[in-house]
């Protein structure tokens, strides 16, 4: 973990670890979730998380960002240990993420959508809602996703897989190091899961890291290296995806019981 | 809804407020009869006292159930005051003292509010419900503050304009919060509300400073109802505890939001002139016996089940629909 | 001391008829996530048709309950059908309080023309007759109350735990997304709910017109304590507002002997406000933040 010399972190360099996962632990009642959960995420990886039904994977990402907080664990990511994760400070620093289900503003607009979040001073409350460099920079992302014509209609009156592309625009607004997708193909045509797919590379060679939720095979084994297995909500196994695929191990979490 | 054009500023929609406002500030003059103002007054203020609640129950989407609360916070701050100061040779120092009133009881609310919204919409309108009833409970009580349920006066007006000045008062403050209500909704405060009532978690997960926002809001709202509750209580000259903070008239605040459009400029307005006239034949029908209590909620009923989504946005919704029909033939969509 | 375990009594044996009222309010809440403000009208209703039973027929007003709270059960399921169940989208939560709160007033107003407004109170032969235990005074009324209403409450819990009934209601507390995919009726499950939730207030009104004078404007005051009582114990916890009525029943009593009866309702508020600064979701409640 670099020092800019200043005393202000440094995005991980490549090959560091940018996210580090220790001991995460949940129960709901008598359902235990998350097991003493712990793996890390490499810088400038797209790191898989697959596991099968049940294994904890997005209870994991939620834990991690803050939505749920954890019985136990704790989190590091940008080099300080967090025990108690908030969402926004985590966007702040640079760790955003997309939900399951699509979750966006529908009576927003998309350009609305992709600014409300982007950090102001509280004094900027009563200026424009949107400011004309917040909405350039929005359309600008909006463009590569091919989604600049529908700018100014209300969220909700995307296609459920437009709104995916909606949230994975507005998980770039505030220019993360690191992004976490939660099935981000599930229930979206091919065709937009190649304009994902795309994304994702492109992102990924300007330095970006993903961890990703998946359940579509043949995408994560094109796309991802690592590949972390979840099952009942513990690390089971750590691989290229290739090994993963032949691991008896994994082999039997899947197709046992 | 928000993504609709009324947002921004049109050369229509000055002409619009241009007219409406125009309209307000002539009428006392052309028309004298005093039943007529009276009646005029009562729109204004449920349309002053919508507007207000309009900010953060439309806006946020946090139905305050309360409100009325402060509007006799601000009726019992205004008797109080001049029980000890004069109200002037011209008697218009109690209009004076509003922005003061107002900005006291916004402060004055602060802590409250940050409690209140450190829970779910849900609980906030039971808290703000139980606020009503805390509030109403300690103007009966507190007798040597408020004289209890003897009521308290304020000294009668020096002025002989008749209704004309009270009516001009609750004007200038309905004005104010109507433009309050129009600058938020174009500016970025407006948007974390809207965002806010769509997916508070979600806001506040990438970054919208959500009880910031709340508080603020609602202090704003407040403190517009306790002017308004002021303005009343001069106008009135006298008031009791059961009608300074009132659960009927916390109803009466938040029906023409709903029934004008939750959210929207004039959708609290609309509402408001179209209720309160409806009110007050209700109230002249019925108003002696117990009727009216079950007409005025047979009213409330009808108007959350069969129109809750209120009559603007319906028409904009119905607008919408048919431009799309209309473009439909011409090519794909 | 004698004065604060005499108002001890007192407090747990009006908690008591609080927690019946409460328990009806707060599984409404756990089925629909809805807020029947007009549970507060629904225990004045209760607490009028028992009194005109025991004023017209001479029924006992513990008996008339027998009648009111099968009536006031049916009440309940047509009021659901024909108001809440209508109630659909995004801001159900928030539209209930209000429809509720105009079902309130209907009711109210209903009973203004019928009765009028002047205060009633339920009296019958053991009204003002108390024991002398220990040196406590403790009233026959209001432990017969207490009584009726702990096992109307383990009825309640019965019901719930033991049958097919109260499985599917638990199950559509808990998911009801889930309960509708394994073949429960959501709508006739939240219909009986809330049929049960009047009855119960049917049941806690039988007791409360005996011990407080009323007019049906009291259902106000009655509202603002169950709802604090609600939100102490957790919104959808029974149990929690079992325990909550308890307790805010004791401190209203304490601060009602020992200070005066004036303040009673404010500590329910403050009670309601240091909660929320502590505890936001009550005793038994569970917070999250929205996560999917």
């Amino acid at each position: 973990m670099s020092d800019a010399g200043d005393g202000s972190a440094v995005a991980a360099g490549p090959g560091e670890v940018v996210l580090e996962v220790d001991g995460l632990t949940k129960r709901f009642g008598g359902l235990t979730a998350v097991e003493d959960c712990s793996f890390s995420v490499r810088s400038g990886t797209v790191t898989a998380l697959i596991g099968p039904n049940g294994s904890g994977k997005t209870t994991v990402f939620n834990l991690i960002t803050g939505y749920i907080r954890a019985d136990a664990g704790r989190v590091r990511f940008d080099g300080k240990w967090i025990r108690r994760p908030d969402p926004a400070s985590l966007s702040r620093r640079g760790m955003t993420r997309t939900f399951q289900q699509a979750r966006v503003f529908g009576e927003l607009t998309l350009i609305e959508n992709l600014t409300v979040g982007v950090h102001q001073p509280w004094w900027a409350l009563f200026r424009r809602d949107v400011p004309p460099d917040d909405r350039a920079m929005a359309l600008e992302v909006l463009e590569e996703f091919g989604l600049a014509g529908l700018a100014e209609h209300a969220a909700r009156e995307l296609s459920y897989g437009q709104q995916k592309l909606l949230e994975f625009a507005s998980s770039l607004m505030g220019r993360p190091t690191l992004i976490l997708l939660d099935e981000p193909t599930a229930g979206v045509n091919p065709v937009m899961i190649e304009v994902m797919e795309r994304r994702i590379r492109d992102l990924h060679q300007q330095g970006v890291s993903f961890l990703i939720v998946e359940h579509e095979m043949s995408l994560v084994m094109r796309l991802c290296d690592p590949v972390i297995v979840l099952d009942h909500g513990t690390k089971l196994a750590e691989a290229a995806p290739a090994d993963v695929q032949r691991d008896p191990a994994v082999l039997d979490a899947y197709l046992g019981a | 809804m928000r993504g609709a054009p009324g947002a921004r500023v049109t050369g229509a929609g000055i002409v619009r407020a241009a007219v409406v406002f125009g309209g307000f500030l002539a009428f006392p003059f052309v028309f004298r009869q005093h039943w007529l103002i009276n009646m005029a007054f009562f729109a204004l203020m449920y349309a002053g006292l919508a507007q207000s609640w309009n900010l953060i129950g439309g806006f946020a989407g946090y139905i305050s159930l309360g409100h009325v609360a402060f509007f006799g916070i601000g009726a019992y701050a205004e008797a109080i005051l001049f029980r000890h100061i004069g109200i002037g040779a011209d008697g218009l120092v109690p209009f004076f003292v509003l922005p003061g009133v107002g900005l006291a009881v916004g402060l004055v609310c602060v802590p409250i509010a940050w409690v209140a919204f450190r829970t779910r919409q849900i609980t906030f309108a039971i808290v703000t419900l139980t606020l009503l009833f805390v509030v109403q409970d300690l103007a009966f009580n507190l007798h040597a503050l408020t004289r209890g349920s003897q009521g308290l006066a304020i000294p009668p007006p020096t002025f002989s304009l008749y209704e004309r000045p009270f009516y001009l008062g609750v004007l200038a403050v309905f004005a104010l919060a109507t433009l309050i209500a129009w600058h938020v909704r174009r500016d970025k405060l407006g948007l974390a509300l809207f965002a806010i009532r769509d997916d508070e978690d979600k806001a506040r997960g990438v970054g919208v400073r959500v009880g910031q926002a709340k508080v603020f809001t609602f202090a704003v709202s407040v403190g517009l109802t306790a002017m308004i509750g002021a303005v009343w209580a001069y106008y009135l000259g006298f008031i009791y505890p059961q009608f300074a903070v009132d659960p009927l008239v916390q109803i009466g605040s938040v029906l023409p939001v709903f029934l004008g459009g939750a959210g929207t400029v004039w959708g609290p307005v609309l509402g408001a002139m179209i209720l309160v006239p409806a009110q007050q034949w209700l109230a002249y029908r019925y108003g002696a016996s117990e009727l009216y209590l079950v007409a005025y909620a047979a009213v409330f009923l009808g108007i959350m089940l069969l129109l809750p989504q209120g009559i603007l946005p319906s028409i904009r919704a119905t607008l919408d629909r048919w431009r799309d029909r209309a473009a439909a033939p011409e090519g794909a969509s | 001391m004698h004065l604060f375990v005499q108002a001890c009594i007192l407090g747990v044996l009006i908690g008591g008829v609080y927690a019946l009222m409460a328990s009806g309010l707060t599984l409404v809440f756990g089925i629909m996530r809805v807020i029947n403000v007009a549970q507060g009208a629904m225990v004045v209703l209760g607490a009028y048709l028992s009194y005109s039973l025991l004023t017209r027929l001479h029924i006992d007003p513990f008996v008339s309950i027998l009648l009111t709270a099968p009536v006031m059960f049916g009440l309940g399921v047509v009021v659901h059908r024909l108001f809440i169940r209508t109630l659909r989208g995004a801001r159900r939560e928030e539209l209930s309080l209000l429809v509720t709160w105009a079902t309130a007033l209907g009711i109210e107003g209903v009973l203004s023309l019928t009765y009028k407004t002047t205060l009633r109170s339920t009296i019958t032969s053991y009204s003002g007759r108390s024991w002398v235990v220990a040196g406590y005074r403790i009233s026959e009324l209001r432990t017969f109350g207490f009584a009726m209403s702990v096992a109307i409450l383990i009825c309640l819990s019965l019901v719930l735990t033991k049958t097919r009934f109260g499985r599917s209601v638990r199950a559509t507390v808990q998911n009801p997304t889930s309960a509708r995919l394994l073949g429960v009726n959501t709508d006739r499950v939240s219909g009986f709910g809330f049929g049960i939730g009047v009855a119960t207030a049917a049941a806690a009104g039988a007791v409360y017109g005996m011990i407080y004078p009323f007019n049906p404007g009291s259902h106000y005051d009655l509202i603002s304590r169950t709802l604090s009582i609600v939100v102490l114990g957790g919104l959808g916890s029974i149990g929690g507002a079992v325990v909550a009525a308890l307790l805010l029943g004791i401190a209203a009593s304490v601060v009602a002997v020992t200070i005066s009866p004036i303040w009673a309702s404010f500590v329910f508020f403050m009670v309601l406000i240091g909660i929320l600064l502590l505890r936001p979701q009550g005793l038994f409640g569970i917070r999250e933040r929205g996560a999917l």
